[in-house]
């Protein structure tokens, strides 16, 4: 178990690093920095300085090596807009960001499981059919067509609610529910297939044939195994935290990580780009590793270390 | 009557079907007390969905008719809180492939615990008594440690032998045991075989046999019956079926046992296959297959006739031969 952990946790890395490269390499090739972030006014000298003090005249190669050296001294580097260390600048706008998706995060379990488990209880059903059809309208609606369309109505139309801004917790009203609906709806369809899998295994018939009450062969005995891949789900979920709401954010103007992730693609703000890059690969790998985690605790399988059947 | 000829379960007219195609066509049989029947015929013939229905253990969508009487009291449509004192509690049911019967995310207390709390009553230190008391009796050594072991971690055998643990911690009045061997070796084949003779034995209890190995049937079996497309086509004393069968099909089944030396075989293949419920042939079901077919047999479905005490075969062939040759006795 361990010597897996520490496999997944080398391979984590490895990913976050290769992540880190592909985005340096498509942020400074496709646009100068010194000409976006200076903007078309710039005198041929104002330029030359700017490359000059962002080290953006040597070549590029040099420019990654030194720039990699300077994260693994843990060094994040410097907004090359607004001259404030990169990390400052993300940390600041966590708490907006995490204000949105820790909320819809509750929703999408709050409501996707319970209604994943029943639908499964009830299959064939009009209700499972119902869950199910809006589960489909709500993973194939993409979010900023929710989003606007929540918009329309609660706030133009009805008049409820604010449609962006961040004044105070109404505003933050509509952005959860747009992203905690489409969670939700996935959530319920994966938990759904994991509980008729589950069901339909001989085990299940086994315990009825115990005499086991069925509410009980439920809880019991169906539960507990069909949480196994439901929580690869959830990991996943959780592993978006920082970074699942950049559309969402867009669309109702909230002031979190994903509208200044944005902003620093579009002025080619290599280290803020970078820093949000890195905190949103260092959520991924946790959440990878809790999950891994839970698994063992979950399924004795993996605990005795005979890995039966992939994840 | 008295309560020993009273029998223990009786099956009425008892009839399957799933969206609208009939598996299983009116089963009439009976176990007394005690004794071991044995459920043979091919794959797809219905010997599972007899015993899974009469549980009430089949999916919702199927469609049961007829009665399933235990000690007289009708097991379908009786209240699910009656199904489930009585499923474990009085009649038992193990599968054939151990591996998948049992929870894997459970160790073996919780999953023997379970059924030991919920016929027995027991709790708390009991029920490790009572479970390490099982598993010594079925032979998993080493009882107490392996109670906190999982079912992954146990062979298929020793799977079985839990399963049968299991199905004994209710002390019930009958063992169904759906084909208990077919997924293990045959060396294991044979252990549980023996395990189940001398549970059977030391307990008392009634048990169906369904089986693939006519060799076991006929050496551990009080009574046979054998199935064919979701009839009963023959039924009778071990003995007598196996040295005498009727039925053109327990005829193709039993005369490839072979004689005398004792080795065990699988069903020999009839030429052709089982017909597919959804198309049944005309009449006989097994007319399509049968080496002696007149057009009478497939005019009507032959019905289950009793030609002597206990002994029952549905084909007209048969029963027509049988009486011949009792009057040709009659008349020597
Ligand atoms: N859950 C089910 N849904 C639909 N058909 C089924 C189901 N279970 C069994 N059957 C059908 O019922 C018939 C009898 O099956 P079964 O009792 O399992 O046969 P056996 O145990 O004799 O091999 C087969 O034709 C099978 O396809
Ligand atoms: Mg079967």
């Amino acid at each position: 178990m361990i010597r897996y952990l520490l496999g997944r946790a080398a391979r984590a890395l490895l990913t976050v690093a290769l992540v880190v490269t592909f985005a340096f390499v498509v942020l400074r090739m496709s646009a100068d920095p010194a000409l976006v972030i200076l903007g078309p006014e710039a005198s041929p000298e104002m330029i030359v300085a700017f490359r000059k003090a962002w080290g953006l005249d040597e070549s590029i190669f040099v420019q990654y090596l030194d720039w990699f050296r300077a994260i693994l001294r843990g060094d994040l580097g410097i907004s090359m807009r607004d001259g404030r260390p990169a990390i400052e600048l993300v940390a600041e706008r966590i708490p907006a960001t995490l204000a949105l998706t820790i909320p819809a995060l509750m929703i999408k379990i709050g409501i996707g499981i319970p209604a994943g488990i029943w639908a499964s209880l009830h299959r064939g059903t009009m209700v499972d059919r119902a869950v199910m059809g809006l589960a489909v309208a709500g993973f194939t609606v993409p979010s900023f067509v929710l989003g606007l369309t929540l918009v329309l109505i609660f706030s133009v139309w009805l008049g409820w609610l604010p449609s962006g801004g961040q004044d105070n917790w109404v505003h933050a009203v509509l952005p959860i529910v747009t992203m905690g609906v489409g969670g939700a709806a996935i959530l319920a369809r994966f938990t759904r297939s994991a509980m008729l899998e589950v069901l339909g295994q001989p085990f299940i018939r086994t315990a009825s044939a115990k005499g086991v009450p069925w509410g009980r062969v439920i809880r019991g005995h169906a539960l507990p195994n069909a949480a196994i891949p439901t929580v690869t789900m959830v990991g996943f979920m959780v592993g978006t935290l920082m970074a699942g709401a950049v559309v969402v954010e867009s669309v109702f103007s909230w002031p979190g990580v994903g509208r200044l992730l944005v902003v620093a693609v579009s002025h080619r703000d290599l280290a803020v780009v970078q820093c949000i890059l890195l905190v949103v690969a260092a959520t991924m790998v946790t959440s990878n590793l809790v999950v891994d985690f839970l698994y063992g605790f979950l399924d004795p399988r993996l605990r005795s270390g005979a890995r039966t059947g992939g994840h | 009557m008295t309560l020993s000829s009273h029998p223990l379960v009786r099956l009425e007219r008892l009839s399957v079907a799933f969206d609208g195609v009939t598996v299983l066509h009116g089963i009439d049989l009976e176990i007394r007390r005690g004794e071991t029947l044995g459920l043979v015929g091919e794959s797809g013939s219905g010997k599972s969905v007899t015993w899974l229905a009469a549980l009430g253990l089949l999916p919702k969508k199927a469609q049961v008719a007829g009665r399933v009487l235990l000690d007289g009291e009708d097991l379908l449509g009786a209240a699910e809180t009656r199904l489930d004192d009585v499923r474990g509690g009085r009649i038992a049911m193990i599968f054939q492939d151990p591996a998948s019967a049992l929870n894997p995310v459970l160790t073996i207390r919780r999953q023997l615990g379970e059924a030991l709390a919920l016929h027995r009553g027991l709790s708390g230190r009991e029920i490790g008594a009572e479970a390490k008391r099982l598993l010594d009796l079925v032979g998993i050594p080493d009882a107490e440690r392996r109670l906190s072991a999982y079912p992954h971690e146990f062979s298929g055998g020793q799977n079985q032998r839990i399963m049968i643990a299991m199905a004994l911690a209710g002390s019930p009045d009958l063992l169904v045991a759906d084909e208990p061997t077919t997924a293990l070796d045959a060396t294991i084949q044979a252990q549980i075989l023996d395990l189940l003779a001398v549970v059977r034995r030391e307990t008392g209890m009634a048990m169906v046999l369904i089986s693939h190995d006519l060799g076991v049937v006929s050496e551990t079996c009080d009574r046979v019956a054998v199935m064919y497309a979701g009839r009963i086509v023959e039924e009778g004393p071990s003995a007598q079926v196996f040295d005498d069968p009727a039925h053109p099909y327990a005829r193709g089944l039993i005369g490839a046992l072979p004689p005398l030396d004792g080795s065990r075989r699988r069903l020999v293949s009839i030429p052709g296959t089982v017909p597919d419920p959804r198309d049944p042939p005309p009449g006989c079901a097994f007319a399509p297959r049968c080496l002696h077919a007149t057009r009478d047999c497939t005019a009507a479905t032959p019905q289950l006739e009793e030609v002597a005490a206990g002994r029952r075969m549905a084909c007209i062939l048969a029963v027509h031969r049988r009486a011949l040759a009792h009057r040709e006795i009659e008349f020597a």
